[in-house]
């Protein structure tokens, strides 16, 4: 409870940067998902790219993770293998079929 | 009895303890979420890629969802900025803000659900298939007993459902209304989530989606009112438990910013 009117002026400022980004991100998501592109798996990978970006600028700045603990750092790890198990897990279990018909 | 590491931090962890909780409980929403979106996956891979629907959804009102989302996360931290700095009224007036985009949200998305439900796919005897909004069902209108008719606007009829699949390019449904009979009804059903796989995910992720909206609404509006009768006593105190419901309110603007883009747009 320590910080300034003129941190929170500073603050605000970087908010509604933050926030400027954000929505270009958005607008950039639609924009790519109706681009006229020669490959449509460019769109999908283009929207995916902008979405990632947009969830990393709200992760580190509005959620503060550019500066937090080690300890939040190290549960986010474990959470982060875990997803990506998950989604292994089903990846795997989608090619886990026979290739020949056992009767 | 006192509750410890409140306001200050605990040694060992670095961090007060409803930080830590929070960045737990937000931990089983990413494997909760995760879980669903590895399905969401699952479902499109293991569909031709013609047969899965695009252009469903109304991306305008996606858009604007989105940008009320991103609006309350920040209204959310400088709600909490503005208790750092002890400005309370300046508090009330971002956390109102929250609370007025998240309902606001909630509207939209209940507006777009309300439209699903009056979505139909009408199969004909003929074989072709009408698609459209249902304007009214005739007083004596029986589908068992194949009496009275239904009318629909916005019409599309085509010969197969998979023409239905893909609207992103498609030429926009006629204006007129359309009358059909019960005794030309073969089936019919709309857009609700038992229509197809692709529906089913999108009502799943985007209802558990709007449950979070509500529940985080429901605490911001706690914090709000009566909940801020803390700041008298326990200012920071107060000031952390507002930083942890932005905590989880930023994760489900987090969360939309992923089901936007894969539901709406790809």
């Amino acid at each position: 409870m320590t910080e300034s009117t003129e941190d929170f002026k500073n603050h605000t400022r970087r908010t509604l940067f933050i926030f400027a980004s954000v929505l270009c991100g958005t607008f950039l998501m639609v924009g790519a998902s109706f681009a006229p592109l020669r490959n449509p798996h460019m769109n999908l990978v283009l929207v995916l790219v902008a979405a990632c970006c947009n969830a990393f600028i709200v992760a580190g700045f509005l959620m503060h993770l550019f500066s937090e603990r080690k300890m939040i750092y190290t549960m986010l790890g474990f959470t982060a293998f875990f997803t990506v198990m998950l989604f292994a897990l089903t990846w795997i279990a989608e090619h886990d079929v026979p290739q020949v018909l056992v009767r | 009895m006192e509750i410890p590491y409140t306001v200050e931090a605990r040694p060992d962890t670095g961090v007060y303890n409803a930080k830590l909780g929070v960045w737990l409980f937000l931990a089983s929403e990413v494997m909760l979420f995760g879980g669903l979106f590895s399905a969401y996956v699952l479902l499109r891979v293991g569909t031709p890629p013609e047969l899965w629907p695009h252009g469903w959804l109304n991306v305008k009102l996606g858009t604007l969802n989105t940008v009320l989302l991103a609006s309350s996360a920040i209204t959310t931290l400088l709600a909490w900025a503005a208790l750092k700095v002890k400005k309370f009224n300046h508090y009330r007036i971002y956390h109102g803000l929250t609370l007025l985009l998240a309902v606001a949200f909630l509207v939209i998305k209940s507006t777009e659900y309300n439209d699903k439900f009056h979505h139909y796919e009408i199969v004909q005897t003929d074989g072709k298939i009408a698609d459209g909004h249902l304007v009214e069902k005739s007083a004596d209108f029986d589908l068992v007993k194949k009496t009275g008719e239904v009318t629909l606007h916005h019409v599309r009829v085509v010969e197969k459902t998979e023409e239905l699949a893909d609207l992103r390019h498609a030429k926009p449904p006629g204006e007129g209304e359309v009358k059909i009979a019960a005794a030309n009804i073969k089936k019919m059903q709309n857009y609700g989530p038992y229509h197809n796989n692709y529906l089913g995910i999108y009502f799943t992720l985007t209802i558990l989606h709007a449950l979070h909206i509500l529940g985080g609404a429901i605490v911001i509006a706690f914090l709000w009112g009566p909940g801020s009768k803390m700041w008298k006593t326990e200012p920071e105190r107060f000031t952390n438990r507002v930083e942890v419901s932005g905590l989880f309110w930023h994760f489900v603007d987090l969360v939309w910013i992923f089901l936007f883009p894969v539901l709406y747009l790809t």
